[in-house]
């Protein structure tokens, strides 16, 4: 469908697109990033600094961006996909050579005023090629060989790129990303089936592979998947995190310890108590009620993501609203299942609330698409 | 040319709202497995994770209980807690902690075995905690690192509580000393107490320190402090206090004591003087003695060898732990045995040649002409070994055995010290059992004027003294009351003898101090009211052969030093009213006419005048010397603080 074809006429223009804004989703984005402001105060002993404080900032900036990228229509943004994905690659390599090396992995470039980390990127542009790609693609030729090769190979490409740095959770990430959006798009499920199978026996493999010549994962991604299979065995070591992590979350109770009384958090027993595991902080302290609170939030912003996915006859806005929607749930997924102890330790935030720039803005700036794709959805 | 289906209608975007669906479901059960599982977590399981929680970040710390005191009898102190300052360094503060050490081994001396094990504890904690460089600093070197403390960052003088014994030497074998403890005093104690597992907490390590350890340690005191996850401590959450040990007084009188280890001084020698009428022992000397506070500290190896290869074995607890043949000091037993048995009364003569045969054997009186016709009174006064011989031969063994049991000897005195000896009063079955032999008649001569098989310790003769002047069953008290509570007293009951007995044994001893022909005539007491009563021995470590006995028994003097004779003194005074009983062991010292009766008496006057007795008390010849001896141990007494503790002042 070129742009020509949208009911240009239909969509609203001027001041009048807020008025078409999906706002049930920006107010749920709102809580959800006030819940982490709230967080990040708790955790720095009852200060704005250093956490919640940039944190906001960079909130509004990222409600500027959203904004932006909602008002400019969602075609020049299907247009840019190709190009978007691209810059993304060429990020990946550019840290690949020059980024600078943060725990043990080349994972960011420093821009002055935040760092990016091209991989988060990645996730979104990513999801807009596929769903350029397949509005493009006409209908029969979806689960055709050679166009399903096509899709594999733009997520292979990235997903080794990450995989590279090493970012083993991001990766998966990305794969599953890419991976649901062919199955959105209607790609025959027997490539689906085919490819659990291999995962299946690639994870074998993998396994098989463990101190032999042609290791396939590092030796630290070995040791976090030993210690989450079996925690206890390394108590004060690897295991630490989840055991910590998982009697924080368990002592909140109820009702929670109360605002900033968490001990787990205010003495240091959590580790990255600010990123990765904030969730755990929140759960402390909130509780049973905080936590399922904070998921229904995010479960409703899944939902008004799934409304316009669903409302637009634009093939291109569903894709990529349900890519972008699939990605955010992958994201506080694996962060939460990791914080119980569901999954391993890898390095994912919790989305809006964990303290971090490039990855909040990137998601802002996804929301932007989705917001860009329900203000201007042919009616 | 075909027209272009709308797209809408192909099938992959037909598919679209389904799969969308689908996913959308999948990521529902996800989220409601998310939630589900926090439910489990949260509500479950959450006292148990709360436990946890509490666990993490409580932290339970022990309260040391300050240790008991210790007085004498007139409440001077003789085991006190006093400041001691160490230097202790944080490593997170220090920077360069070995810069740091090499400055201040500048300042002050440093032991490097010290210092090795600080740099391993360094290693070991975290890096907030404390670690001592130097224990048991004066405070010329506080003051030292106080002024260069910019110099020295991260370094800071604490204070503590450790034992210190003003008394020095004079009551090393009776309080004995503290040390920290260590792992072999953790595998002799069951379940011991969490406190004893603090670093270098003090526990009696010998004498009334060991033996009334529970009740000198108190109890410790706990505090519930919050602690992060490095382990810093972050608020005390509460406190319960401990209880501090108890005060123990003891019966001792230090200033008696003092005198009595200051008048022993120079030999290897013990004296006991105990109360007639409660038990109370007034002094437990042993010499040559040791400074406790040394083994405090951590006695070097030099000045514990130096203790350890001392031939008059300072170490050695000799007034309770030393056991002697009591010589002739036993003829008292064995007379009061015979005079009970009824074999001989009091007026009985046995005629000494010089010597009895007994068996095969000859046994000799040590007046080789012999005492001639010998009754009670001059068997003591003279200490004629042949009527004993012949009164034991009539009553035996078992009675005198028995008789030893009832005035003190051969059994083992309940006082709170380290290695309290039992003593041996042997008869028949105890020969049978110890060494499978029949007992001889020659065992029975032995043994009643104190020789052979038979032994006992200055404490028991003391006690054995105390019973013959009182007639009661005097049990020595070494500790008067414990946190004030007075303990039981040893006046003891009757000992059921017969009264006009003890009395002609009594006044037989009187006789040995107060006849001219007495053998302790010349330590005799003059004053009136204080007459002595007493009985000296002179015990035997080696035999004598008959060779020797032919050409002349070769006197004390021309022996070496380990192969004399031990000279002993029983005594009681006043002779009318026994107030005090003594009893002194010089080992190796010769006769005890000469060696032990004037020490005995001596200490028994500064007893009775409670302080320096008069001349007057002593017989007119032996006043110039006495003045000068008293001037000479007034000069060695020792100062009650040493120079380097009055600095600390």
């Amino acid at each position: 469908m070129s742009y020509l074809e949208y009911a240009v006429k239909s969509t609203p223009s001027g001041f009048r697109k807020f008025l078409y804004m999906n706002w049930p989703l920006t107010l749920l984005l709102i809580s959800t990033a006030s819940a982490g402001f709230l967080m990040l105060y708790s955790v720095a002993g009852g200060s704005w600094t250093p956490w919640a404080e940039p944190q906001m900032e960079r909130f509004g900036l990222g409600l500027t961006v959203m904004f932006i990228i909602a008002l400019v229509p969602i075609w020049f943004w299907r247009n840019m996909s190709v190009l978007a994905y691209l810059g993304s690659v060429a990020l990946l390599v550019f840290v690949e050579l020059f980024g600078t090396i943060g725990m043990g992995a080349q994972r960011w470039i420093d821009l002055g005023f935040m760092r990016l980390q091209p991989s988060e990127v990645m996730k979104v542009t990513l999801v807009m090629l596929l769903a350029a790609y397949y509005d493009w693609l006409p209908s029969h030729k979806t689960s055709r060989p050679l166009w399903v090769l096509i899709p594999v190979v733009l997520i292979i490409l990235p997903t080794l790129l990450v995989l590279k740095q090493p970012d083993l959770g991001t990766s998966i990430l990305l794969l599953a990303a890419g991976g649901g959006l062919m199955f959105l798009a209607g790609v025959h499920w027997a490539y689906f089936a085919a490819v659990i199978a291999a995962v299946v026996g690639l994870i074998a493999a993998v396994f098989n592979s463990r101190g032999t010549d042609w290791q396939l994962l590092k030796d630290y991604q070995f040791r976090r998947i030993d210690t989450f299979l079996d925690p206890s065995t390394d108590p004060l070591g690897a295991g630490y995190h989840i055991t910590q992590s998982k009697i924080a979350l368990g002592s909140g109770g109820w009702n929670g310890r109360g605002f900033m009384q968490g001990t787990q958090s205010r003495l240091n027993f959590l580790p990255e108590k600010h990123t990765d595991f904030i969730f755990t902080t929140l759960a402390e302290e909130f509780g049973f009620v905080g936590g399922t609170t904070l998921l229904t939030l995010y479960a409703l912003i899944l939902v008004f993501c799934m409304v316009t996915a669903l409302a637009t006859k634009d093939r291109f806005s569903s894709l990529v609203t349900l890519g972008i929607a699939l990605n955010f749930f992958l994201f506080f997924a694996v962060n939460m299942s990791m914080v119980m102890g569901m999954a391993p330790v890898v390095g994912v935030p919790l989305p809006m609330v964990s303290y971090g720039g490039s990855a909040m803005l990137v998601l802002m700036a996804a929301f932007g698409i989705v917001q860009s794709a329900h203000i201007h959805r042919p009616r | 040319m075909k027209q272009r289906k709308p797209k809408s209608e192909g099938l992959a975007y037909k598919r679209l709202p389904r799969r969308a669906l689908l996913l959308g479901g999948l990521q529902a059960v996800f989220i409601g497995g998310l939630a589900a599982r926090m439910r489990f977590m949260q509500v479950e399981q959450a006292d148990e994770y709360r436990l946890l929680a509490e666990e993490n970040r409580i932290n339970i710390r022990l309260i040391p209980p300050t240790r008991g005191r210790i007085y004498d009898r007139n409440g001077q102190i003789i085991g006190q807690n006093s400041p001691s300052y160490r230097i202790v360094i944080v490593r997170e503060d220090a920077d360069d902690v070995e810069k740091v050490i090499a400055k201040l081994s500048e300042l002050i001396p440093l032991n490097e075995d010290e210092i090795e094990r600080a740099r391993t504890e360094m290693r070991r904690s975290a890096p907030f905690l404390p670690v001592t460089l130097a224990d048991q600093v004066t405070w010329e070197d506080i003051s030292k690192v106080a002024v260069n403390a910019p110099a020295l960052p991260g370094v800071t003088p604490e204070v503590g509580l450790t034992r210190q014994y003003p008394r020095y030497e004079d009551f090393a074998h009776i309080v004995g000393y503290v040390g920290p403890v260590s792992d072999y005093d953790l595998s002799k104690i069951e379940d011991p107490e969490p406190v004893l597992r603090i670093p270098r907490f003090q526990i009696g390590k010998v004498g009334l320190e060991a033996k009334q350890e529970i009740e000198l340690r108190g109890k410790a005191g706990a505090k519930r402090v919050e602690v992060n996850a490095t382990g810093r401590v972050m608020r005390e959450l509460d406190r319960q206090e401990g209880q501090p040990g108890a005060d123990l007084q003891l019966s001792i009188d230090a200033d008696l004591q003092q005198y009595a280890q200051a008048r022993l001084a120079g030999e290897s020698a013990a004296a006991v003087v105990i109360d007639c009428e409660t038990g109370d022992l007034r002094a437990v000397a042993s010499a040559p003695s040791f400074d406790p506070n040394l083994f405090v500290r951590g006695i070097s190896v030099a000045d514990y060898r130096a203790l350890t290869e001392d031939k008059y074995r300072p170490l050695a607890n000799k007034s309770v732990q030393g056991t002697y043949p009591p010589g002739s000091t036993f003829k008292m037993v064995t007379a009061l045995a015979a005079l009970e048995a009824g074999v001989v009364s009091p007026g009985n003569t046995v005629y000494c040649p010089g010597h009895l045969k007994v068996g095969s054997r000859r046994f000799h009186c040590w007046k080789r002409g012999g005492h001639g016709t010998v009754d009670l009174n001059l068997s003591l006064k003279r200490s004629c070994d042949v009527y004993y011989y012949d009164v034991a031969l009539r009553v035996g063994i078992d009675k005198i055995s028995d008789m030893a049991r009832t005035l003190g000897l051969g059994v083992k005195h309940d006082i709170p010290m380290s290695a309290v000896a039992d003593g041996l009063a042997p008869n028949q079955e105890w020969k049978r059992r110890a060494h499978g032999q029949e007992w001889l008649v020659g065992d029975t001569a032995n043994a009643s004027i104190g020789q052979g098989f038979m032994l006992a310790s200055p404490l028991q003769l003391a006690v054995m003294a105390a019973r013959i002047a009182t007639g009661r069953a005097v049990t020595p008290r070494l500790v008067r009351s414990i946190d004030g509570v007075e303990q039981p007293s040893g006046a003891g009951e009757p000992l059921g003898l017969n009264s006009y007995n003890m009395e002609q044994v009594r006044k037989a001893m009187f006789s040995v101090s107060n006849d001219r022909r007495g053998t302790a005539y010349r330590s005799r007491i003059i004053a009136d009211e204080f007459r002595m009563a007493g009985k000296t021995g002179t015990s035997q470590v080696r035999n004598i052969t008959k060779a020797e006995r032919a050409a002349g028994v070769i006197r004390n003097e021309d022996l070496p030093w380990e192969r004399r004779d031990h000279a002993l003194f029983v005594c009681f005074a006043p002779y009318d009213n026994p107030k005090y009983a003594v009893a002194v062991v010089v080992e190796h010292g010769g006769g005890g006419s000469t060696a032990a009766a004037p020490v005995a008496r001596d200490i028994m006057l500064q007893a009775l005048y409670d302080g320096t007795p008069p001349l007057e008390a002593y017989p007119v010849a032996d006043r110039e010397r006495i003045k000068e001896q008293q001037k000479r141990l007034e000069g060695d007494k020792r100062p009650k603080a040493r120079p380097d503790e009055k600095d600390r002042a």
